[in-house]
């Protein structure tokens, strides 16, 4: 059995899941300190690839990354690389379908934080710093750690945006999801039946680590 | 030990301007939720920038919107006790206790557990301990920050009744050793009245009457002091000569102690009414209601000589009375020296 769509799945979604780390949680805490309209329209902007259909994800991205589109044509001019049809073309799909759930999952970490814990610490004579790192990280921890969790596997199952952006070539880009569709649909039963089940036993896993997170708060 | 402040803000249509000196002595701030009991504390403690105005905490300004002073809060040695506790929930109870301390003593810490009967606890999560407990460790955890003065946001909102009881007489405990300037935000007249020598009624951003306790309950002086300090009987009134008004809500001619031009209300408390059978400000009164309370009576009444549409007097006694006077109608005094006379 040939293993590259696992690696290449597990490539695709670590580099996803640090990108999107770092990206939404920065989103989350710039949105948290938001009001009003401006506050309502980051979050309906930031929010909506969760809602869209993956498949239209995957139109916006071919129509900016296409070889003849505006990002396309800047990255092979630059750097002579394209950035469809590559293996990492699918971390663009997954970044953008994985960032909300980051990003939503951070911020509500960030807002559900008590404010006068902020405040006595103040009084009390704690640093700004020891206050970010001793009380207002360990409090928003676990939300944190659930994004990152979420995302990761959002964007190990992605399937519909990757297909059009990255495609199916094998040994090239095939992931995990995009194999299971192919090999049924070339009648290859047995070895699509292979690669459910590693994926069960990735997402099984991955919903453990949740639950097990989950009791660790009380 | 000494406070001065003079802070004003404006939040949106809301005005904060408040002015207070106090030395070593506990000061009440009595009003109703959003009268900006919490921001004045808020502002003391350098949480909240006053739009202007001087905050003077034991002779050292911390706030000086001319000079352009404003000390952190980390520097201003105030303790501010949340409603909430506000305990770092991801600290065990000594492990608060050690954040909140500025010199690292382990002695004082092990002192202060024992003092507050937390010794069992100190091992133990916030979550895991009863309200007391999270009270008293967040007492400790003030006390532990060496404060020059102490704030508390409604102390007991947290609390049920019979623990509110042990946990009032543990703070009068924790005042008389601070010995320094303390305030309490409250709404409840009673734990104002029992906690501190100096009350202050705050109203729409403002202190609308400051200064000794019994003088504020004797004499509160403004209809919202008045409400504030538990007086239920209040009518409108109007001027008829120097000593007689006509309280408008009740239909009836009162005799007061003295007048003064800016009397707008007349208040009497529920308890203040005396059955007499005639003399100054008797009247007949029809009862209207009849409320029984654990140990005592509520007797609701309409003077006779008033038309229906008054508003009817509360008239608060003992058991033992209303079981001798009962009936339909009864006779009823306003003594002239317990009526308030109150400005709007």
């Amino acid at each position: 059995m040939d293993w590259y769509p696992l690696i290449n799945s597990l490539r695709v979604a670590l580099i996803s899941c640090v990108i999107v780390f770092f990206t939404g949680i920065a989103a989350a805490w710039y949105v948290s300190k938001l009001s009003g309209l401006l506050k309502a329209i980051t979050d309906v902007v930031l929010t909506l690839p969760l809602v869209l259909p993956p498949t239209v994800v995957g139109y916006f991205l071919l129509r900016l990354l296409g070889p003849r589109r505006i990002l396309g044509v800047w990255a092979f001019n630059n750097f002579g690389i394209r950035l469809t049809m590559m293996w990492y073309s699918a971390i663009f799909a997954s970044v953008v379908v994985s960032f909300p759930l980051m990003y939503r999952t951070a911020r509500g970490a960030f807002e559900a934080f008590d404010r006068t814990l902020e405040y006595s610490a103040k009084t009390l004579g704690l640093s700004d710093t020891y206050i970010f790192w001793r009380i207002r990280m360990p409090f928003c921890r676990q939300g944190i750690i659930a994004g990152t969790i979420l995302s990761f596997a959002r964007a190990l199952g992605e399937y519909g945006a990757t297909s059009m952006i990255a495609g199916y070539t094998p040994g090239r880009t095939t992931t995990i999801s995009t194999a299971v569709y192919q090999l049924w649909r070339t009648g290859d039963n047995s070895l699509a039946m292979k690669w459910v089940l590693v994926n069960l036993a990735i997402s099984f896993s991955v919903l453990t680590a949740i639950n097990f997170l989950e009791r660790g708060k009380q | 030990m000494s406070l001065y402040v003079d802070v004003h803000k404006t939040f949106g249509n809301f005005q904060l301007d408040v002015e207070l000196s106090l030395g070593n002595e506990e000061l009440a701030l009595l009003g109703a939720s959003g009268s900006g009991k919490s921001l004045t504390l808020s502002c003391i403690a350098g949480i909240v920038k006053p739009d202007r105005g001087k905050i003077i905490i034991d002779g050292v300004t911390v706030f000086d919107s001319e000079k352009g002073i404003n000390v952190p809060p980390q520097k201003r040695h105030t303790g501010l006790m949340f409603q909430n506790y506000a305990l770092f929930p991801n600290m065990t109870v000594y492990q608060n206790l050690r954040a909140g301390q500025r010199h690292s003593d382990t002695n004082e810490i092990a002192d202060i557990l024992s003092r507050f009967g937390l010794e069992e606890v100190k091992d133990l999560y916030p979550s895991q301990i009863s309200g007391g407990q999270q009270q008293r460790t967040a007492l400790a955890r003030m006390l532990l920050s060496r404060p020059k003065i102490l704030m508390l946001d409604e102390p007991f909102s947290a609390l049920d009744s019979h623990l509110r009881f042990h946990m009032e007489r543990e703070l009068l405990d924790v005042f008389n050793g601070f010995g320094g300037s303390v305030i309490l935000v409250s709404h409840s007249r009673d734990e104002a009245f029992r906690l501190c020598r100096r009350v202050a009624v705050v109203s729409g951003g403002h202190i609308d009457v400051e200064g000794a306790k019994n003088e504020v309950f004797a004499d509160p002086k403004t209809r919202n002091a008045a409400i504030l300090t538990g007086c239920k009987n209040i009518s409108r009134c109007e001027y008829i000569s120097d000593e007689k008004i006509f309280a408008s809500d009740w239909g009836i001619e009162l005799v007061c102690r003295e007048y003064r031009p800016d009397t707008k209300y007349i208040g009497i408390r529920m308890h203040s009414i005396t059955h007499e059978l005639e003399g100054i400000n008797c009247f007949e009164c029809r009862v209207v209601q009849v409320i029984e309370n654990p140990f005592s009576f509520t007797v609701m009444m309409i003077p006779r000589e008033s038309d229906c549409n008054a508003k009817p007097i509360g008239w608060e006694m003992d058991k033992n009375l209303w079981q001798k006077v009962r009936a339909d109608y009864v006779k009823i005094c306003l003594p002239p020296e317990n009526i308030l006379l109150l400005k709007e």
